[in-house]
């Protein structure tokens, strides 16, 4: 009969409006500055510069290599590479980064730039509240905003940084090993030939 | 006094409706002239007329008017003002009319009163009136709309079938 | 004490009449009561947005507003201090002066319509003998009011939405008035301070209110019917659809005009509801003999905000109907049905009180809509779409 449906449709929408104060489940919408969804481990908005140990000026792991700034598709990076050199957080003597910028409001989150270092030295942030009244200056992040711990990247990515960890101990592992080998070369010169091509071959790489 | 205003704006409009280039304006004109008429019809104590003339006038007719306008040309492609020699000889009838109306009225016997008797003439009465003495004329008239309508409707229909 | 409760407004405007200079008396007698409307009604206004995104909200499982003030109580203001301060863009090649008429006009003519409502007992502007057939004579002059919107603006979309806005209410005006008639018929009247009076008594504890006769209660449904076609609302929001001509005739509007047409949409609601409380439900005399003793303005806003939750409700329920649907549903439904609706009404005042007036007029209403129903829903198959073009 005509009107069957409407009533219907009534009971189903008035069932709606009550449920909807007694029932949270119903309520779909987060209520969002109070409210958060956990974020993915995957997720990904903003690069940032790591550095090991407790002072970021001497930690970064960055070298000022600037193949991040040649690669950056919308070009929102910018480095000037130091003249000097400096120790760095195990006390090696590096190149710097003397200005190292990231324009917030260009960059693109592609990721290319984190995927180009070759020292694991830029990641990405899940921080995505960027927002600024300052539309110039604000948004152009520094050496000193861009930098963070490694203990941070730890936090925000476990999965990942236990395997740049893994990596890099293994790299320095490599390291140690070939700096101990050279060292007990220098210590036994009696055995020249066996060790000298080896260790030659490795000085090469 | 307000009898003035509201007659200066229904003359107004109705100038305006015949002067204004843009066929939809002077609609407009003409539906302020209507609205203007049902105000005085409201001041001489005549609720019914007056209500009636904005409910039928404004409401319906000029709408009608407006799709009238709307749906057969294109209303922004006015001709300019023309003042020919037909227009001038019906603008002298309509004077020689207007005058002759005038000097009937001004010197026949209705208008010697003084005060004319006002009849009293509530919405229940208009209502007896319309359905016991001019029931029959009512009903007839009801009749010939009822007739109209559907004959508009055939027309609406039978151009249907064709179109098709 | 109960009596002056119920006059307070009336004694408070005597009062205040009575203390002003005699030369402002006559002026300000007129002047008070509009001022009370303008304010009355401008404050349901704001509620009744509030109440209406809130509803919706909660219909879709939603919060809706909850940011500005306690449960978002203050977005109305927050609103209005939003659409009082934007820009007001009228198009270049808008017509100005038709441009910036037609919202004054339209709330011009909203807020008279409501001089004939009467809100409490002796709480009406202007008594008048024909009453609902000034509230009908003003109501079709909004009509030309979105005419001259639609048509000002020279907009594609804001003219088809003026000629569907006109086609609807001209349609369904039709019914509107046939479902009234049937009150004035019983009422004897026309004036809406004498149509209340007769509805004013009760048998028992029940009220003599027309909706509970058989013509008055499918008069009341067909009223409402007509009266949310007649303020475009949803399901009959055809002329302001958004997402097919985006806003209709007020496209081209912006800023404090786009308010101006809000609030005459829903001031001809309000209105509507108003007339369709004074015809059907008593106005503002009490729903049970023993709640006499509350103020009878509070019963009038009770039962106005009552309409206005079920014209939220409905908004949220109900789709958007074609236009042929639209136009099918009034002339092959609502206008048979009005008529006949007109006949039982007849019926019902030359038959006898009892129970055998009762069960023809029932008769009388029932199955004219079981088979008007049945009619209207023949061509109503439910099947796969064919396409004729696009496959």
């Amino acid at each position: 009969m005509l009107g069957e449906g409407i009533a219907k449709g009534l009971v189903e929408t008035a069932r709606n409006f009550f449920g909807s104060y007694f029932t949270k489940d119903r309520l779909t919408t987060v209520q969002y500055p109070e409210e958060r969804l956990p974020q993915f481990e995957a997720a990904r908005n903003f690069p940032f510069l790591v550095y090991d140990g407790g002072d970021w000026q001497a930690g970064l792991r960055c070298v000022g290599c600037q193949i991040c700034e040649k690669e950056c598709p919308p070009k929102c990076i910018y480095i000037e590479k130091s003249k000097d050199k400096k120790p760095d957080a195990v006390g090696k003597l590096q190149f710097y980064p003397a200005v190292f910028n990231i324009d917030v409001s260009v960059c693109m989150s592609c990721q290319i730039c984190v995927e180009v270092c070759p020292f694991e030295a830029i990641k990405m942030d899940t921080e995505f509240e960027l927002s600024t009244d300052d539309r110039f200056g604000g948004l152009l992040w520094d050496k000193a905003q861009l930098a963070k711990s490694n203990e941070h990247y730890r936090k925000i990515h476990p999965t990942e940084a236990a395997e740049v960890d893994a990596r890099l101990a293994e790299e320095k592992a490599k390291v140690d090993a070939k700096v101990k080998a050279a060292a007990e070369n220098k210590t036994t010169p009696t055995s020249p030939g066996a060790v000298q091509p080896g260790s030659g071959a490795s000085s090469t790489q | 006094m307000l009898f003035t205003i509201f007659a200066t704006i229904t003359v107004a409009g109705a100038v305006a409706a015949m002067s204004l280039r843009n066929l939809v304006h002077s609609v407009l004109a003409l539906t302020l002239a209507f609205a203007g008429l049902a105000v005085v019809y409201l001041q001489l104590g005549a609720q019914f007329i007056g209500l009636a003339q904005i409910l039928v006038y404004v409401g319906a007719v000029a709408i009608l008017i407006v799709f009238a306008i709307l749906l057969t040309r294109d209303a922004e492609a006015t001709p300019k003002f023309i003042v020919d020699r037909s227009w001038k000889s019906s603008g002298a009838v309509a004077i020689a009319s207007f005058g002759v109306l005038a000097w009937a009225i001004h010197h026949s016997a209705a208008s010697r009163h003084a005060v004319p008797p006002q009849p009293e003439a509530t919405m229940q009465q208009i209502g007896n009136g319309l359905m016991m003495r001019f029931a029959l004329p009512l009903e007839i008239i009801g009749l010939l709309l009822t007739a109209a309508l559907i004959g508009a409707v055939t027309i609406a229909i039978h151009e249907k079938q064709e179109t098709r | 004490m109960v009596e002056t409760a119920d006059q307070l407004f009336v004694i408070l405007q005597h009062w205040l009449v009575g203390h002003a200079p005699a030369s402002l008396r006559s002026i300000l007698s007129v002047l008070l009561p509009v001022i009370a409307i303008l304010v009355v009604f401008g404050l349901l206004f704001a509620i009744t947005t509030i109440l209406e995104r809130k509803g919706l909200g909660r219909i879709q499982n939603r919060y809706g507003p909850n940011r500005t003030g306690p449960f978002g109580v203050l977005q109305p203001i927050a609103d209005a201090i939003k659409s009082l301060t934007k820009e007001d863009v009228v198009p270049q090649a808008a017509d100005k002066i038709v441009h910036f008429l037609a919202p004054v006009v339209l709330v011009l003519a909203a807020f008279s319509i409501y001089a004939v409502m009467p809100v409490g007992r002796n709480m009406v502007l202007a008594n008048l003998d024909a009453g609902v057939l000034y509230f009908f004579a003003v109501s079709s002059v909004m009509e030309l009011t979105i005419f001259m919107a639609g048509w000002s603006s020279r907009n594609k979309y804001s003219l088809l939405g003026a000629m569907r806005a006109i086609a609807q209410m001209i349609s369904y005006e039709v019914p509107l008035i046939l479902a009234s008639i049937t009150v004035i018929m019983a009422a004897g009247s026309m004036s809406t301070v004498t149509i209340v009076e007769k509805q004013a008594g009760f048998t028992g504890i029940l009220p003599h209110w027309f909706v509970f006769t058989p013509w008055g209660f499918a008069g009341f449904i067909l009223f409402m019917i007509a009266a949310t076609a007649e303020s475009n609302r949803s399901p009959f929001d055809l002329p302001e659809g958004e997402s097919e001509i985006i806003a209709g005739y007020y496209i081209e509007y912006s800023g404090f005009k786009f308010a101006l047409f809000f609030l005459g949409e829903y001031l001809g609601m309000f209105a509507i509801s108003g007339l369709g409380i004074t015809l059907f439900l008593g106005g503002w005399s009490a729903p049970l003999s023993f709640l006499t003793w509350l103020p009878s303005y509070l019963w009038f806003f009770a039962k106005l905000l009552a309409m206005i939750v079920v014209f939220i409700w409905i908004r949220g329920t109900l789709p958007r109907m074609r236009t042929d649907q639209l136009m099918n549903f009034a002339w092959k439904f609502m206008l048979p049905m009005t008529l006949l609706n007109l006949v039982t009404a007849g019926v019902w005042r030359f038959l006898p009180g009892g129970l055998l007036r009762w069960l023809v007029c029932s008769f009388l209403v029932v199955v004219p809509y079981v088979l008007l129903g049945r009619g209207l829903m023949q061509g109503w198959k439910l099947e796969k779409r064919v396409y004729r073009f696009a496959e």
